[in-house]
């Protein structure tokens, strides 16, 4: 039985804004405002903000928290510098994908970012699995925003003096309108932004406040889909799950090199093996011939129509203005340049692995011009 | 000419015995950004309720049925390059496709502007 939708702290802003709500991991959230292509190019062009209160903001904290985190993640912990935010995920004992998340040391304790569809389940795994020294606190009354774009810099500087000097997947802590908020360079969308973790009861005045500026409009959840699919990034549930592993999903970059060597995370064996022999099959990008978009649940078929894979996100690019995806297929056809049949409600399509992202990402990297 | 409407949010314009078929404004509203559009071939024939045509937003694809049963006349190829249209002038340019009327009596299932933005109205 599914459980009654819930509200975001900004439930009622959205909906001032003329938004469509839709039922997204157990909340009520924007899909749409004015419309998704609009809102994507939007995005690309200027600065979008988005609302994603829903994702889970955890605290790990105590004096085995770095040790009791190593023994669930595949990062390097130990070598993790202060206010560096670090892609990782949660694994299960044969490698499958629990969840992926941020993490980033804060001085004594860790701050993970998970999705919010799995944070209920994220949180049960790591409070069974902990050690006694360590303490996970959810941080149920902190929203987070998220503000992307070529413009996000020039608006965020605007109001809080000091964040253009972060680097692209590097964090601090900050004040806006007054209020304490942790501001990290990064982001969902390939774009250069900011995600923004403030107090629940000042959000509203918050999103206003940046809302307000004029290179910015509100983005729903369908232009974050699109942008995240055409910069490369996967999203949970959807293509990564418990039956995909980070090999197999072209996450190598999230297994730190000590980790790899020396093992000590759930699934390592499996883990290790892929590493040294190959997946048996890959997350790839696929750009697909014609206009008509493949989508999820599409199959990736043979020449004799036998399945070999699946789509797991697809959909057309308004950047590109062609149709692309992304979908395991086997490692023999996971090269770019390989040719690919996809088959969607009895339609065969052509489509051709491609190298990801479909869209350059514009990441504010440190060294980097201003 | 007469225009009448569905439950699927389809239009009909009937001129004689030649009907234009399209989505309507709430409908497209409904869709969002259309992207892709497979119209019908001339000389195929549907029937009432039968897949006829395709239509595809950002978000997903919808089928668009036969409203009335009739042999294709012509599909409007200019949605192939344009779909947008079906967003810009749903009820105008942005027709999907023509048929010829093999039973009259079938437009009589169907509403009327009033009927229909009622039904909307109660959506």
């Amino acid at each position: 039985m599914s459980e009654p939708e819930k509200t975001l702290p900004l439930d009622q802003w959205h909906r001032a804004r003329g938004a469509r709500m839709v039922e997204f991991a157990g909340y009520a959230m924007p899909i749409q405002y004015e419309g998704i292509m609009a809102e994507h190019k939007w995005t690309r062009e200027q600065a979008g903000l988005f609302d994603v209160s829903h994702m889970g903001q955890v605290i790990v904290a105590g004096a085995e928290a770095e040790k009791g985190l190593e023994a669930l993640l595949p990062a390097d912990l130990a070598i993790l510098k202060d206010s560096k935010p670090k892609y990782s995920l949660l694994l299960t004992e044969d490698g499958g994908i629990i969840d992926d998340l941020m993490v980033t040391r804060r001085g004594d304790h860790f701050y993970l970012v998970v999705n919010g569809a799995t944070k209920n389940g994220d949180i049960a795994h790591m409070e069974s699995r902990l050690p006694r020294g360590a303490v996970l606190d959810h941080m149920k009354e902190q929203a987070l925003l998220a503000l992307q774009g070529p413009k996000a810099v020039d608006v965020l500087a605007r109001l809080v003096p000091g964040v253009e000097d972060l680097t692209f997947m590097t964090a601090g802590a900050f004040t806006i309108a007054g209020v304490p908020a942790w501001i990290s360079r990064s982001g969902y969308t390939g774009e250069d932004g900011y995600e923004i973790s403030v107090p629940a009861r000042a959000v509203e005045d918050i999103a206003t406040l940046i809302a307000d500026q004029p290179e910015v409009k509100p983005i729903g959840l369908g232009a974050r889909d699109s942008l995240r699919l055409e910069a490369g990034l996967p999203l949970y549930g959807h293509d990564l799950d418990f039956s995909t592993t980070p090999v197999e999903a072209d996450l190598v970059f999230a297994l730190s090199k000590r980790r790899r060597e020396e093992g000590g995370f759930p699934g390592w064996h499996r883990i290790a093996r892929e590493l040294a022999d190959g997946p048996i099959r890959k997350r790839v990008g696929l750009a697909v011939e014609g206009r008509q978009p493949v989508r999820e649940g599409a199959m990736v078929v043979d020449g004799e129509g036998n399945e070999v894979g699946k789509v797991t996100s697809g959909g057309f690019s308004p950047s590109t203005e062609a149709p692309i995806a992304m979908a395991y297929v086997p490692a023999a056809a996971a090269a770019p340049g390989a040719s690919v049949l996809l088959s969607q409600r009895g339609k065969l399509f052509n489509a051709k692995v491609v190298p990801m992202p479909f869209v350059p990402h514009r990441y504010h990297r440190k060294g980097a011009p201003k | 000419m007469t225009v009448y409407y569905t439950k699927e949010h389809e239009w009909v314009r009937v001129e004689g015995d030649e009907a234009t078929v399209g989505i309507t404004d709430f409908a497209q509203g409904q869709l969002g950004d259309v992207v892709f559009v497979e119209v019908p071939d001339a000389g195929r024939a549907v029937s009432k309720g039968g897949e006829a045509a395709v239509v595809e937003s950002v978000k997903a694809a919808s089928d668009v049925y036969a409203p009335v049963s009739g042999t294709i006349v012509t599909g409007n190829q200019a949605l192939v390059d344009q779909p947008d249209l079906v967003n810009t002038d749903p009820e105008g340019e942005g027709w999907f496709f023509k048929l010829t009327l093999s039973d009259n009596h079938e437009l009589g299932d169907l509403m009327d502007a009033a009927q229909y933005k009622a039904f909307c109205d109660s959506q």
